[in-house]
């Protein structure tokens, strides 16, 4: 790096430090007792520090220093790319559905319980990809859905002990209902106003779960809402039993997991997923090709909502106690969250999305009054660094002219 | 007298409170080329996004094929035959040239049928048929308006509305897109109705023409004789 260039990239670091500076000690420095400078000084200098060993490295490395280190290790890594590029992606796929099934055997409850929530989100999350990734639909109040399902099993449990999986279908289809009930004089509306309105619904939703008390007891929530059931061998013979236990939730939410994702693959290489996407990519030439946009908007978001649905009754089940607690903007704000961080209209993205939201603030659980700060801090950086998220949707062929 | 397949009678449509066409009346017969020409603002686009039912009429009756069709959603209408390739072609970026021309045939089922027209599309335009796998948007202008047009072609129309196939392209280009209109005229006895800036290129390659101006029509006449009117070369072919 020439010389001018190295002084323009130490200046604009101290302006960014200077920057991190006046936005550290409001935060830190201001307390009821007076203004006080050494918290965030000490932070500061510290960050500062960190960051300008950093930037010294990375200009070293720029230059060629590390260079004996780095050419052997690039060759390693194109050998092991070009190595596992070769391996099907079936084979991965069985690996990673293998190591999901071991995991309750290997880890404790803790670690359960956060796969669980995982599996939960990532259904929830696939789920809302096909309103928001496929047919590009911004949805503010997707949690709406995973409400009503949750509620609809835990209404039916309690007052009519109807099992879970009977109830199943039903709170998919009450949500799909409830879908087009939102989704009818909604979807007529484009970009910022659809988002404006589903938030909107989204919190008239929670907001009836909360006041109408002769159905939903308010915010008392419900209790005492059946597991799911299952006959099973036992002493000889067949026998019903509560799959209650907490590696029986894993395996029941990742089935349902399972069954999500390979819906939602079918669904993006079905013609219906590909009418999602002419809509979204340009709603009106899709209707002079003959595409009913209004009703295939409806189809997305109705079937996004029946995943939310199916992933909410899981909930209700697991927890045996739902209140509309659960069902805030921040959760539909979180799902969103990871389906753009992970990368719209992927698949795999999105269940990185899930993992990286969910299991990470489990993992640092020290850093725990920082976390916010960490999530705005990465989400920011992602959006500018990797905009298509974690895993892009990768949509079929290349340029002829990139292949050759 | 033939029947038309295409006949306006006094439409008139608006933006808002804007009118921008004011008793637009037009005829096409089945097998012609009409082109409409005119200036910017004229109305052309308007015409043809009121005839596909994007664009809701204030005033006046469409029919098509000896039924009414204006007030009937816009999504019904290319599974009667009518179809719009739009100005600025308007291809799904993201979606494969492949995937773009399966949309053009969405609501038909019948798979043979729709493998037949893909063939037939790829034999009009040979460099979709190389470019099948790549996403439209990395597609060149020319391409493009070939997918567009191909994409329209896949839903077997009858009438063809074209909207300003030439726009923003390489003359080389341009030629070849109307050797293709003209074919797909001839060959598959598809009527077209072309929206044109380009009035000297358009009226060549037409049966008629009408001249639109602030959203009136101002003159209609046999193509020939609109190339050699006067105040036509005078006011639209630059003389």
């Amino acid at each position: 790096m020439t010389i001018p260039a190295s002084r323009k990239l130490w200046l604009g670091y101290a302006v960014a430090m200077l920057w991190l500076f006046a936005l550290l000690w409001p935060l830190l420095g201001i307390k009821p007792e007076g203004l006080e400078f050494a918290d965030s000084f000490a932070l500061w200098s510290t960050l500062a520090l960190a960051s300008a060993i950093l930037l010294a490295f990375w200009q070293l490395k720029q230059h060629g220093v590390f260079d004996f280190v780095s050419r052997p290790a690039e060759a390693v890594s194109t050998v092991f790319s070009k190595a596992t590029g070769r391996v099907p992606s079936w084979i991965w796929l069985v690996l990673v559905l293998a190591g999901a099934l071991v995991f309750p055997l290997l880890t404790e409850r803790y670690a359960q319980d956060v796969a669980i929530s995982v599996l939960v989100y990532i259904c929830l999350g696939l789920g809302l990809n096909v309103v928001v990734g496929m047919a590009g639909l911004l949805d503010l109040g997707y949690i709406a859905f995973y409400g009503v399902g949750a509620y609809t099993y835990a209404l039916l449990s309690v007052h009519f002990g109807l099992s879970f999986w009977l109830s199943l279908p039903i709170a998919g289809a009450f949500s799909a209902c409830a879908g087009c009930i939102i989704g009818y004089p909604t979807l007529r509306m484009r970009g910022d106003y659809l988002a404006i309105v589903t938030l909107g619904f989204g919190e008239i939703v929670r907001i009836v779960l909360n006041n109408w008390m002769s159905l939903t007891n308010g915010p008392n929530g419900i209790l005492g809402i059946k597991p799911p059931g299952a006959y099973w061998w036992s002493d000889g013979k067949i026998e019903h039993i509560w799959l209650g236990s907490l590696e029986q939730f894993y395996y029941v939410i990742l089935a349902l997991a399972v069954c999500t994702v390979v819906a939602v693959y079918r669904l993006n290489h079905s013609r219906i997923g590909r009418a999602f996407e002419a809509v979204r990519e340009d709603q009106t030439a899709a209707e002079l090709m003959g595409v009913n946009t209004l009703g295939i908007k409806l189809l997305a978001y109705s079937l996004g909502a029946i995943f939310g649905g199916l992933a909410g009754a899981f909930f209700a089940a697991r927890m045996r106690f739902v209140s509309p607690e659960s069902f805030t903007f921040i959760e539909s704000a979180m799902v969103l969250a990871m389906v753009v961080l992970g990368g719209m209209g992927s698949i795999p993205g999105v269940i990185l999305g899930a993992l990286a939201l969910i299991a990470l603030p489990e993992v640092f659980r020290g850093f725990e009054l920082y976390r916010m700060f960490v999530f705005g801090g990465v989400m920011a950086v992602m959006m500018i660094f990797r905009p298509k998220g974690l895993w892009p949707a990768k949509r079929m062929g290349t340029r002829s002219e990139e292949r050759d | 007298m033939r029947e038309p397949i295409l006949e306006l009678k006094n439409v008139s449509a608006a933006y808002g409170r804007i009118k921008a066409i004011k008793d637009i009346s037009l005829v096409v017969y089945p097998g012609e080329v009409v082109s409409i020409i005119g200036a910017n603002g004229a109305g052309k686009s308007t015409t043809l996004m009121s005839i596909s039912g994007v664009l809701p009429l204030t005033g006046g009756e469409i029919y098509y094929d000896g039924a009414r069709i204006d007030g009937i959603a816009a999504d019904l209408l290319p599974a009667r035959g009518l179809c719009q390739v739009p100005e600025g072609r308007r291809i799904f970026p993201r979606l494969t040239v492949e995937e773009n021309l399966d949309m053009g045939a969405f609501f038909r089922k019948d798979k043979a049928g729709i493998a037949h027209d893909m063939n037939r599309v790829f034999q009009l335009f040979p460099i979709l048929l190389e470019r099948r796998r790549q996403h439209g948007g990395t597609l060149s202008g020319g391409e493009q308006q070939m997918l567009a047009m191909g994409r329209a072609l896949m839903s077997r129309p009858r009438l063809l509305l074209l909207d300003e196939p030439s726009l923003g392209l390489a003359p080389l280009i341009v030629q070849q897109i109307f050797r293709i209109i003209r074919e797909i005229n001839e060959a598959d006895g598809v009527t077209v109705v072309l929206v044109e800036q380009n009035a000297n290129l358009a009226l060549q390659a037409s049966t008629r023409g009408y001249v639109l101006e602030t959203g009136n029509v101002v003159m209609e006449d046999e193509a020939g004789a609109l190339l050699a009117n006067p105040d036509i070369r005078k006011a639209y072919l630059g003389e």
